[in-house]
C-alpha cells in the first residue's frame, strides 16, 4: 500500500467481510484512493481491507481511525464527503456514522485499549479487523510469530505441551475436550510420522466464526499448527476447509505461500532443526465430515464416513498414523496461550471453561454478527447487550445454540452462563458458537422438523440407529406439523430419540435427537397444542392453520382477487366470506389485506 | 461434452499429471473432482472415466465418492444456479416462503433445472451472509433481505436480460 516511513495521519479500515464484499466494498476502495489521490492525501492514509468486522446489518462498513468513527451503509456517492469532511478538515460526518451504542461502538472503544489491557475480550480474532489479513508484515507488528519464535528457541516440546494443559483450554468445535490432553496423547505415541489437521469444514448452519478468523486473520491459524507440530513430533499439516470459503481458502494459501517464503514453513523454521508444512484439502459439502474420523477419511480421498473410536485419531489417525485435529478457533488461541501464558489465560472464563469463545449471532435480534465474549458471559447480555434485544417490539422466545447438534432454551434460562457444563445442563450444548434467537413467531416444533431434516439428510447412513431412526422422527414430526399427530407421538419421539443418541456410532447421530429432545423439554405445551387441538400457536404450520375474515372488513375485494382458488366470495363494499373448505391456507389475503381485517389462528 | 482430446479433458490430465507423482494418488481424488467441476460446470462420465485410467483409482470408487459429497453434481447444470440458503437464521426469517414463490414461479425443486435450461435451483447450507437473512446467491452474486416479491422480481430480471441477450454469465 502506501510508504509507511512515517506514521500515517488516518487509519481507514473497509470491511471486506462475505456481507461487505456483496455491497461491493471492492468499488468503495477504488473510489476511496482516487479521492485520496486527488487531495494529496494518498501518502499519508492508510488505506486497510480487513475480514469480518461482524457488523453484517450495517454493511458496507467504513471506519476511520484514530477516533474510531464508523460508518454505516456507505455509498461510493458519500465518499467524496467522507474524504473531504474528515480526512481533510478533521470533522467526521455525522450523517453517516453509527451513532447509537451499538455493539461495534462499544467494541472499538474497547479495542482501542487492547494496548493497555490485554486482550482480554479478543483472543481468537484479536487481529481481525485491525490488520490486512493479506498482508504478513501486518501479522508480524502484531506480535506474529513471536509465540513459534519463543517455542523453537526457548521451550521443549513438552514444555509447549504442559503450557496448553496448564491453561485448560477446551475444543473450540464443540465436544470441549481438552486440547492439552489430547496434545499429551499424540506425543506419546511412537511412530515414523505423525500429522496435525486444523479442522475448518464448518458445517453448522448459521455459524461462520471460523470462516472469520481465517479470512481475517489466517496466520495466527498457521501459526498455532507450527507449534503444534512441534510439540507432538509432526512434519506435515493439513487444513480440511469447505469448498464454499473461496476467499478464506484464497487468503489461506496467500497466507502459506507468504510463510514458506519468509521461512516460517518448511525445512528449518526460523533456523531451527525443526520442519513443517501445511497443505490444504478442500471438503465438499458433507456435514458429518466435521466429525474427527470422517474428516481423515475425506482427506484420504475417500467418502467421509465415521468410523468407530478407540482408536482415537491421537492413536490412528491420517493414514494409520497418530494424529493431531483441533478446529480452527482452537488454533488461534494457541499463540496467545504461549505468548501470555497459561496463568494469564485461567484468569479468563469460569472455573472449567477458560478463555473466550466467539459466537455467530444471529436470527430475531438486532445486531447480527461475530461476538467474542469470555466464558461465563450470560446468554442475556449476550442477546440484550450486545445484540440489542428482539427487532420489532416482538417477545424473546427461544436461543438456539450449537446448531444442528444442540438445543433451544427459553426465557427462564436466559441467565444460564456460557462455558460447556452449564449449557449442557440447561440441556443444550456450547457447540461450534452459531447462536440463533427466536422471537414468538417461530414455532418450535417446526424448527426441531428442520434441524431433523438438516441431520437426516447430512447422515451417511453407515449405522442403522442414525439413518433409520432420524428418518422415522422426522416423519413423526412431519405429521404433527401436518395436523397428523397422535396420542403417544410424544413418547415415541422421547424412545426414538434416547436410543438413537445412546445406539449412534459418531458425534452427529449422538447429537441429531437434541433439537427434538431439547424442545420437547421446554415446549412440550406447543407439541401437545399441535396433536390435540390441531393449533400451531406461533402460526407457522401452513397446515394448522385457518383464515377468517372479521368485521373490519370493508369489502374491497382484494382478498377475492388474490386468492389463488377462488375461496372467497363477497359483494363489493360488504363483509366477504372465506369458504374454509376451498382455503389452502396460502395466507395470501392475509398478506393483501390493508385493513387487518383477515384474522389467522 | 466431454470428448477425448477436447480442451477440458487436456486440461485436467496436465492437472493430474502434477500430482500423481506426488504419492498417495487417492488422496488428490476430490481435489482432481472440484477440478473437473470447475472446467465442465457438473462431472461428465467421460471425465470421471478418464480420472480412473490416469490416476489408477477404481471407477467404483470415484463413482462413489462424487455421490457423497453434495458439491458436485452428476448432472449439467443450467445457465444460472439459484442456490437458495437454508440455514437457520434465513430459516426464522421465512426462507420457506422465499422457496414456496420460487418453486411456483419456476416449477422446479431442489437439485433440478428448468426446461429451458436457464435456471436451476439448489439448497445451501448457510452462505454466512446471516446478517441479511434471508438470502440467495444467484451465480456468485448474493441477493439479500429477501421477500417472495423480491426473489420473484429478481428471477424476472434475470430472465427479461436473458431474453434480451445482455447476461452472459454462469456456466458454459
Amino acid at each position: 500500500m502506501n510508504a509507511m516511513n512515517t506514521l500515517p495521519k488516518y487509519i481507514v479500515t473497509l470491511c471486506d467481510g462475505p456481507t461487505c464484499m456483496h455491497q461491493r466494498s471492492k468499488t468503495l476502495k477504488a473510489v476511496i484512493e482516487e479521492e485520496l489521490k486527488k487531495r494529496g492525501l494518498y501518502e499519508t492514509t492508510s488505506l486497510v481491507l480487513s475480514g469480518c468486522l461482524g457488523m453484517c446489518n450495517k454493511s458496507p462498513i467504513v471506519i476511520v481511525n484514530p477516533g474510531y468513527t464508523i460508518y454505516g451503509g456507505v455509498s461510493p456517492e458519500d465518499i467524496p464527503e467522507i474524504v473531504e469532511e474528515h480526512l481533510v478538515k478533521g470533522k467526521p460526518v455525522a450523517r453517516l456514522a453509527i451513532e447509537e451504542d451499538y455493539l461495534y461502538n462499544r467494541f472499538y472503544r474497547v479495542f482501542g485499549d487492547v494496548a493497555f489491557f490485554g486482550q482480554q475480550m479478543r483472543i481468537a480474532l484479536r487481529n481481525c479487523g485491525i490488520m490486512d489479513p493479506e498482508s504478513l508484515d501486518d501479522y508480524l507488528s502484531l506480535r506474529g510469530y513471536e509465540a513459534l519464535a519463543k517455542v523453537l528457541t526457548d521451550m521443549s516440546p513438552a514444555q509447549v505441551i504442559s503450557e496448553v494443559k496448564k491453561s485448560g483450554l477446551r475444543g473450540r468445535g464443540g465436544a470441549g475436550f481438552l486440547t492439552g490432553l489430547k496434545w499429551e496423547n499424540t506425543a506419546r505415541q511412537k511412530s515414523d510420522e505423525k500429522f496435525v489437521i486444523c479442522n475448518a469444514d464448518e458445517g453448522d448452519p448459521g455459524a461462520f466464526m471460523d470462516r472469520s478468523t481465517i479470512e481475517g486473520d489466517p496466520h495466527t491459524v498457521i501459526e498455532g499448527m507450527i507449534i503444534g507440530g512441534y510439540a507432538i513430533g509432526a512434519h506435515r499439516g493439513f487444513v480440511y476447509i469447505r469448498a464454499e470459503y473461496p476467499l478464506a481458502i484464497r487468503r489461506l494459501r496467500k497466507a502459506i505461500d507468504e510463510a514458506r517464503r519468509e521461512g516460517l514453513l518448511g525445512t528449518t523454521i526460523l533456523d531451527s532443526a525443526f520442519s513443517f508444512d501445511i497443505e490444504i484439502k478442500l471438503g465438499a459439502g458433507a456435514f458429518v465430515c466435521g466429525e474427527e474420523t470422517a474428516l481423515i477419511h475425506s482427506i484420504e480421498g475417500r467418502r467421509g464416513m465415521p468410523r468407530p473410536r478407540p482408536p482415537y485419531p491421537s492413536q490412528k489417525g491420517l493414514w494409520g498414523r497418530p494424529t493431531l485435529i483441533n478446529n480452527v478457533e482452537t488454533w488461534a488461541n494457541i499463540p496467545v496461550i504461549v505468548l501470555d501464558g497459561a496463568d494469564w489465560f485461567t484468569t479468563i472464563g469460569t472455573e472449567k471453561s477458560k478463555g473466550t469463545k466467539v459466537f455467530a449471532l444471529a436470527g430475531n435480534v438486532q445486531n447480527t454478527g461475530l461476538v467474542e465474549v469470555p466464558m461465563g458471559t450470560t446468554l442475556r447480555e449476550i442477546i440484550y447487550d450486545i445484540g440489542g434485544g428482539i427487532p420489532d417490539n416482538k417477545k424473546f422466545k427461544a436461543v438456539q445454540t450449537g446448531g444442528p447438534s444442540g438445543g433451544c432454551l427459553p426465557e427462564q434460562y436466559l441467565d444460564t452462563r456460557v462455558d460447556y457444563e452449564s449449557l449442557q445442563a440447561a440441556g443444550s450444548i456450547m457447540g461450534s458458537g452459531g447462536m440463533i434467537v427466536m422471537d414468538e413467531g417461530v414455532c418450535m416444533v417446526n424448527i426441531a422438523k428442520f434441524f431433523l431434516e438438516f441431520t437426516q439428510n447430512e447422515s451417511c447412513g453407515k449405522c442403522t440407529p442414525c439413518r433409520e431412526g432420524t428418518k422415522r422422527m422426522l416423519e413423526i414430526l412431519q405429521r404433527i406439523t401436518k395436523g397428523e399427530g397422535i396420542e403417544g407421538d410424544i413418547e415415541k419421539l422421547e424412545r426414538l430419540g434416547t436410543m438413537i443418541s445412546k445406539a449412534s456410532l459418531c458425534g452427529l447421530g449422538q447429537s441429531a435427537p437434541n433439537p427434538v429432545l431439547s424442545t420437547l423439554r421446554h415446549f412440550r405445551a406447543e407439541y401437545e397444542e399441535h396433536i390435540k387441538n390441531k393449533r400451531c400457536p406461533a402460526g407457522t404450520c401452513v397446515d394448522l392453520l385457518s383464515y377468517t375474515i372479521t368485521d373490519g372488513c370493508v369489502g374491497c375485494g382484494l382478498c377475492r382477487k388474490k386468492c389463488p382458488v377462488g375461496a372467497i366470495s363477497g359483494e363489493p363494499k360488504q363483509r366477504h366470506v372465506i369458504d374454509q373448505a376451498a382455503c389452502i391456507n396460502c395466507g395470501q389475503c392475509y398478506a393483501a389485506c390493508k385493513f387487518n381485517a383477515i384474522q389467522k389462528s | 461434452m466431454a470428448v477425448a482430446g477436447d480442451q477440458n479433458i487436456q486440461t485436467l490430465q496436465e492437472y493430474m499429471r502434477g500430482l500423481k507423482s506426488t504419492g498417495a494418488p487417492c488422496s488428490h481424488l476430490i481435489a482432481i473432482l472440484h477440478k473437473t467441476q470447475e472446467l465442465y460446470g457438473y462431472l461428465p462420465r467421460e471425465a470421471m472415466d478418464e480420472i480412473a485410467l490416469t490416476m489408477d483409482i477404481p471407477r467404483a470408487h470415484i463413482w462413489g465418492v462424487a455421490t457423497f459429497y453434495h458439491y458436485f453434481n452428476l448432472t449439467r447444470p443450467g445457465r444460472h444456479s439459484i442456490a437458495l440458503c437454508m440455514g437457520t437464521a434465513c430459516f426464522v426469517k421465512g426462507a420457506a416462503d422465499i422457496l414456496e414463490a420460487i418453486k411456483n414461479k419456476l416449477n422446479i425443486d431442489f437439485g433440478e433445472t428448468t426446461g429451458d435450461g436457464l435456471f436451476t435451483l439448489q439448497q445451501a447450507r448457510c452462505l454466512g451472509a446471516c446478517g441479511l437473512a434471508p438470502v440467495m446467491m444467484i451465480n456468485d452474486k448474493i441477493y439479500g433481505s429477501l421477500t417472495p416479491e423480491k426473489a420473484v422480481a429478481i428471477l424476472d430480471d434475470y430472465a427479461s436480460r436473458e431474453k434480451k441477450g445482455v447476461l452472459h454469465t454462469g456456466n458454459v
